[in-house]
């Protein structure tokens, strides 16, 4: 099996005439984090729609594992290990905090109509499952406490968390993170990229998307650099951060360079 | 006593309702079995209450006989709103045209039973749930990739096709209708005629217990979960590997088998059906003991059926303006409870006082 776990192979998308994504080529590898970073509109959630099912990409092919995602549904390319967060939050607010997370174990389960209504052991089982798995997710990402709440009552940082548990719940090898730490004190973003850290350690392979350019230097292995739909950079953080085409990316090229 | 207050006091008691249901949540097992044994009982000896002073006057219905109300329409339109509340409210798919799985059910009983063939109900009727549960496979198939509105517009289409449908084919009675349905076979004293509607009432009650015992087991389980998931967010839900189209697919199922359970049950009452029984009208009717009752709350379905069924009876006294008299009483209860009678609850999560973390496995079994 190759060092990849997922490879983007110079992917376009286009709306339109706008084209969001232009002959993007990265690859993400196993057990690291890749921070997917790049100014506002630079095309990094577009990437993910793309990665998850969301849109499918007008040029180019996505493999996971050595194969294409083409062709797959959305909740397909889930279950092969894919999973992630939403930039802006997106859980099912009327569910407890539990129920979401076990929305995301129960992708691992297989009880449908007839094992519910029978009450078949399968069913009781996944059931206990479910909720041990959501429960130690929730104790991991430290908003147990208020596990039973409705999600749309947490404050917005157990929110965030909550998301991130939901989709750890589906087993992914691939975890990608929406902005995952937007709206975060300082205190709370280095919270929250040790949380990361911990993840990546137990073996999952995490894909940040990311604003902040101090966190993700501090927490990444490599970057990619997108900017109007194009790569602009690959390397570690500290190569990417001396490459001249990325800071001309964030802080703009002085006018008599240009 | 006015409108107003009466309306007050019908939504404070829904209140009262939903507190009693809380409180005894916090009780222990035993006193919720007793709980509930009792008020099984008192809902079997519901045709007697007219005779019970006070309640009595509350419950009667001036110029129709109580128990065929109950039978005739109280039990069905429950049954019915139990069944439209999987696809509206649990699901979150409006459907406009539920009258049309009912009348499939009450039309298959009527062509098995007296139209084409002599089989007897008892073999009719589960044939009928088979027949309607594939009819809403049918129409779900391809409009399930329709959203809201859409969905909502192809649905109303298809009640009306079917009742239009049924109207115009001779093999299925054509207006005139069909005659001599079966009735349900007598049990022991139990004797099924026109001349007395509680045995009706019990199996009609007896079907409503046991469909909620069945609904209650989905809904605490993966599919429930996944109901309540594409509802809240479908695409979400999606991205979190629900597969949307086949739990929906299945919501439409479900929901179609009980409203074809509905209309066997009508079939064999009436003995005697055709078009004009199941217009558009039904299926808004329908969906407004839905809603009144409390949108993905089954006990608000209950409530909701019952009332909405019982209502114009109980208002026959005011004779042609008893339809507004019912008008405004939905709106007024819409007006001071939004989301129903019975609005749905936030899942209680018992289990979770007792938890105890055992060996971490949740993020440990990677490799």
């Amino acid at each position: 099996m190759s060092d990849n776990l997922l490879e983007l192979d110079h992917v376009t998308m286009q709306f339109g005439g706008v084209t969001a994504l232009d002959d993007v080529t990265f690859a993400i590898r196993r057990s690291e984090i890749l921070g997917l970073i790049g100014p506002n509109g630079a095309g990094k959630t577009t990437c993910f729609n793309v990665m998850t099912g969301v849109y499918t990409a007008t040029n180019g092919a996505v493999l996971f594992n050595g194969a294409s995602l083409a062709g797959l549904k959305r909740f397909q390319i889930t279950k092969r290990g894919i999973a992630r967060t939403f930039q802006n939050i997106r859980l099912f607010p009327d569910m407890t905090a539990i129920e979401n997370v076990m929305v995301g174990a129960d992708v691992n389960h297989r009880t449908s109509v007839g094992g519910a209504l029978l009450g078949l052991p399968r069913h009781h089982r996944e059931e206990a499952e479910g909720r041990n798995t959501a429960m130690e997710l929730l104790t991991f990402m430290g908003i147990a406490d208020r596990a039973g709440d409705a999600a749309r009552n947490l404050p917005y940082g157990y929110q965030r968390r909550l998301e991130i548990a939901r989709a750890l719940a589906t087993k992914p090898q691939l975890l990608c993170l929406d902005e995952p730490a937007a709206g975060f004190t300082p205190a709370e973003k280095i919270e929250l990229m040790d949380l990361i850290r911990k993840i990546r350690d137990q073996g999952y392979t995490v894909l940040l998307i990311e604003h902040d350019m101090s966190l993700v230097m501090g927490v990444t292995d490599r970057i990619v650099v997108l900017d109007f739909g194009r790569v602009i950079a690959t390397g570690t953080p500290s190569e990417v951060q001396d490459n001249p085409a990325v800071v001309a990316a964030y802080l703009g090229v002085p006018d008599d360079d240009a | 006593m006015s409108l107003s207050e009466s309306l007050r006091s019908v939504t404070s008691g829904a209140r009262s309702v939903s507190r009693l249901g809380e409180a005894l949540g916090n009780q222990s097992r035993s006193v919720r079995w007793s709980f509930g044994a009792i008020c099984i009982l008192a809902l079997y000896l519901l045709p007697w209450w007219p005779n019970v002073p006070v309640l009595g006057w509350i419950v009667e219905t001036p110029g129709t006989s109580f128990p065929s109300v109950l039978t005739d329409q109280v039990v069905i339109f429950v049954l019915v709103a139990l069944g439209l509340n999987v696809v509206v409210g649990l699901a979150g798919l409006l459907d406009l045209g539920y009258v049309g799985f009912y009348a499939v059910g009450a039309y298959t009983v009527a062509i098995l039973s007296s139209q084409h063939a002599n089989l007897p109900w008892l073999l009719c009727m589960p044939i009928a749930v088979l027949v309607s549960m594939v009819a809403g496979v049918i129409l779900g198939t391809p409009t399930l990739r329709l959203r809201g509105d859409y969905l909502a517009i192809v649905t109303l289409g298809f009640g009306e096709i079917i009742r239009i449908t049924a109207n115009n084919v001779e093999w299925l009675g054509d207006s005139r209708g069909i005659s001599n349905i079966a009735t349900p076979p007598s049990i022991g004293p139990l004797k099924f005629t026109v001349l007395d509607a509680k045995p009706y009432f019990f199996l009609g009650l007896t079907t409503i217990l046991i469909v909620i015992f069945l609904l209650r087991r989905l809904e605490n389980s993966r599919v429930g979960r996944s109901w309540n998931a594409i509802r809240e967010d479908e695409d979400a839900a999606e991205l979190m590997g629900v597969d949307t189209f086949k739990f929906k697919l299945w919501a439409f199922a479900i929901g179609a088998a009980i409203g074809g359970l509905a209309g066997s049950l009508y079939a064999g009452k009436v003995q005697f059906i055709n078009p004009s029984n199941f217009p558009l009208q039904l299926s808004i009717l329908f969906l407004a003991a839905v809603v009144l009752g409390g949108a993905g709350n089954m006990w608000g379905s209950v409530v909701g059926g019952a009332l909405v069924a019982w209502m114009p009876e109980r208002f026959r006294g005011f004779a042609d303006k008893r339809v507004f008299v019912f008008g405004v009483a939905l709106v007024l209860v819409m007006v001071f409870r939004p989301q129903g009678l019975i609005p749905r609850k936030i899942r209680k999560e018992r289990w979770l006082e007792s938890w105890k973390p055992s060996t971490g496995t949740a993020l440990g079994d990677k490799e």
